[in-house]
């Protein structure tokens, strides 16, 4: 499924929303952008122990945000910040996890957007959980999971398609199939036709989308959550796409890609199409384009500046969230640790 | 005098010299190919040996170690990694029903000489799921080798020993000893499993210690020192087969013991040895055993992590409650 071609031309495959639709879209995506550039800055300055980047995939990124409503509930993982923060989480807050301040810091309940999951496809089943309780509570919540390329190979990447198709829970599988799981390409994944091809064994609808096309994920995965929200069960979507930088910073990406395949991967940059459809179509001119960006300079320097402050953490809560009741073992614990801070402080 | 090498790359010698001896040793896991893993220790076996010796797999623990286990019955011996300490858990119930099991309910006609290579627990500022100390889980589970090397040359010959090895071995990798580099003779004899070594004689107390925590025990030790006490540390580098002789020899000429461990110590390897040297040792104690270890919490976020960690001061202060005042 491709709306827009790698040029900015419609592909006419199906209508295009409205230009003032696209032109939010793009504004979404220009700010994902530099949000991604500001946060690996921020690796390089020290400010952040590391970064797995979205760059390349902000299409996906913004459009699995753009498609829920309030009620509904995200499931990202650590590569997700820009989708996290397109769902109206505070950077600032999504990034203390990276900064090391604590293992997740947000609040998952204010925005519905579950913690940023490490081990892999993990929380695909968390998702189809959330799903079907909101079925037997009668309400109408839909669940957007996401997952790499790589992840769908885990256990737990079947069970949870298995599971949320057998329940009809009102889930969307979303795979942003960047080509890599870290060092290790697609070929060793999966030799099935495509990953969106899986979804016939689960006995749901799979549907591969242009990743990098940001219309077209937007109208398929919109599609997929008007589905969930109809009761009509699970979808799996995979987003043709490509990580543009390293796994991480702490990844040499040389080791195992060429410079040609990269290159040839910026030559589809999702916010180019859009950026020159936009242009033809005369609805962004060179003003708009300084005030896209100038609103995305703002949004960075509110990170930046959230960031250079260093937020104290309090030992204390290394025992404070264990238990309901913290035991009586942590709660001597944690009186021995003050014990020997205050020994330290005097 | 015998080159110097990290122990990431003690391992990956110990990983070539093995492949070299014997066709039947394969490596696999996530990233170990063309990357030589993320924290390069399987660096180049897939362009010295080939794609079939050393190769990636698709990400999937469980499918990993599973398939390890028919390789190993089918005459191979997969030394396979988990990418970190905690991305071995989807793996457990191959590990702990199938790997550890296969020899006992097949009365020993299918035994499984495989490795599983784990770099493991802390110190390194890893964000979560990266810091795990898990020894508690495998050392519980019947059936299981474990070994936890604390210094590169034990790394390089306690893999050796691992892979030629009848049963299956967890092998723990101290991640942040990785990349200090210590002198390793490739030719030494290789260490027995099972046995521990005394890393420093002491008359007054014992310090017991394994991977990640033998070099805070050591600095702990010298430290007393300087303050008059003359503290031994034995290193474990087995977890099981676990030495009680040499454990309970040391015990016993200094009367009082300190068991230094990373993981949380509730129900934890550090437990275990506290209650063996207690049974074994009960009349030369001057003092009960005491267990420095990590608290029972989760591994805590990077900017938090020193206050988890067992150091030099909370050793010390546990020699120091070992009941001097009683002393003759
Ligand atoms: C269960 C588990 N195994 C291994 C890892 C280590 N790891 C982190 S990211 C990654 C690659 C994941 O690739 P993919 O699913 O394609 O997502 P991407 O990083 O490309 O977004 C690996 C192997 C992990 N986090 N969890
Ligand atoms: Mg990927």
């Amino acid at each position: 499924m491709r709306l827009l071609g790698h040029d900015g031309e419609p592909t006419g495959s199906a209508p295009l929303p409205a230009p003032d639709v696209l032109l939010d879209g793009y504004r979404r995506l220009v700010a994902a952008r530099r949000l991604n550039e500001q946060a690996q800055a921020l690796v390089r300055q020290g400010r952040l122990a590391v970064y797995p980047s979205s760059r390349g995939q902000e299409a996906c990124q913004v459009a699995c945000a753009a498609v829920l409503e309030e009620r509904d509930w995200l499931f990202p993982t650590y590569r997700d910040t820009a989708a996290i923060v397109a769902r109206g989480v505070d950077p600032v807050e999504v990034l203390t996890m990276l900064r090391g301040d604590w293992h997740c810091g947000y609040d998952p309940r204010e925005r519905r957007t579950a913690p940023q999951a490490t081990p892999l496809a993990t929380q695909l089943l968390h998702a189809v959980g959330v799903g079907h309780a909101a079925r037997l509570r009668g309400e109408d919540t839909v669940v957007m999971a996401l997952c790499g390329d790589g992840a769908t190979s885990e256990g737990d990447f079947h069970e949870a398609c298995n599971f949320a198709a057998v329940f009809a829970a009102p889930v969307v599988f979303f795979v942003q199939n960047n080509k890599y799981a870290i060092s290790v390409p697609l070929a060793r994944q999966s030799v099935a036709p495509s990953l969106a091809a899986k979804a016939d064994g689960y006995g749901m609808p799979g549907v591969l989308v242009d990743g990098n096309d940001l219309p077209a994920v937007t109208r398929v995965l919109a599609e997929a959550v008007a589905r969930a929200r109809s009761g009509d069960g699970p979808t799996l979507v995979e987003a043709d796409t490509y990580r543009m930088d390293a796994h991480t910073n702490a990844d040499d990406a040389t080791r195992y890609r060429t410079e040609d395949e990269v290159t040839g991967w910026g030559e589809r940059d999702p916010l180019t199409r859009v950026r020159t459809y936009l242009t033809g179509a005369g609805v962004l001119d060179e003003t708009g384009e300084r005030e896209i960006t100038a609103a995305s300079e703002d949004m960075a320097a509110q990170v930046r500046r959230g960031l250079a402050v260093e937020a104290p953490v309090d030992p204390d809560e290394l025992f404070a969230h264990v238990y309901a009741t913290p035991t009586p073992q942590l709660t001597s614990q944690r009186a021995s640790l003050r014990a020997e801070l205050e020994d330290e402080d005097s | 005098m015998a080159p110097k090498m990290s122990m990431a790359a003690a391992i990956n010698a110990a990983l070539r010299d093995a492949m070299a001896a014997d066709d039947a040793v394969v490596v696999f896991g996530e990233d170990v190919g063309p990357l030589g893993g993320v924290f390069r220790v399987t660096d180049g076996l897939t362009r010295d040996f080939g794609e079939g010796r050393c190769f990636d797999t698709p990400l999937a623990e469980a499918g990993i170690v599973g398939m390890a286990v028919g390789m190993a019955m089918n005459g191979m011996r997969p030394v396979v990694e988990m990418q970190f300490d905690a991305f071995a858990f989807p793996a457990f119930e191959q590990i702990t029903s199938h790997v550890a099991k296969t020899a006992n309910r097949t009365r020993g006609r299918v035994r499984l000489p495989l490795v599983i290579r784990i770099p493991y627990a802390g110190g390194i500022g890893g964000v979560e799921h990266h810091c795990d100390s898990s020894e508690a889980y495998y050392a519980h589970t019947p059936g299981l080798t474990v070994l936890a090397p604390a210094t590169n040359a034990d790394a390089y010959g306690l893999l050796r020993a691992a892979i030629e090895y009848p049963d299956p071995v967890v092998f723990l990798e101290p991640k942040k000893l990785y990349f200090a580099k210590e002198e390793v003779d490739v030719a030494a004899e290789v260490p027995p499993i099972g046995r521990a070594v005394v890393r420093r004689a002491g008359r007054d107390a014992t310090l017991i210690a394994y991977g990640p925590s033998v070099p805070p025990a050591l600095a702990a030790a010298e430290q007393a020192a300087v303050e008059g006490r003359d503290v031994g540390v034995v290193d474990l580098r087995s977890i099981v087969p676990f030495d009680d002789e040499t454990v309970c020899a040391e015990v016993r000429s200094t009367g009082r013991a300190v068991v230094v461990a990373e993981a949380p110590g509730f129900a934890s390897v550090a437990s275990e040895i506290a209650a063996r040297v207690t049974e074994r040792c009960f009349h030369h104690l001057e003092a009960p055993v005491h267990r420095v270890t990590g608290f029972d919490v989760p591994y805590p976020a990077p900017k938090l992590e020193r206050h988890f960690l067992p150091g030099v001061d909370r050793i010390l202060d546990a020699v120091d409650e070992l009941q001097w005042q009683d002393a003759a």
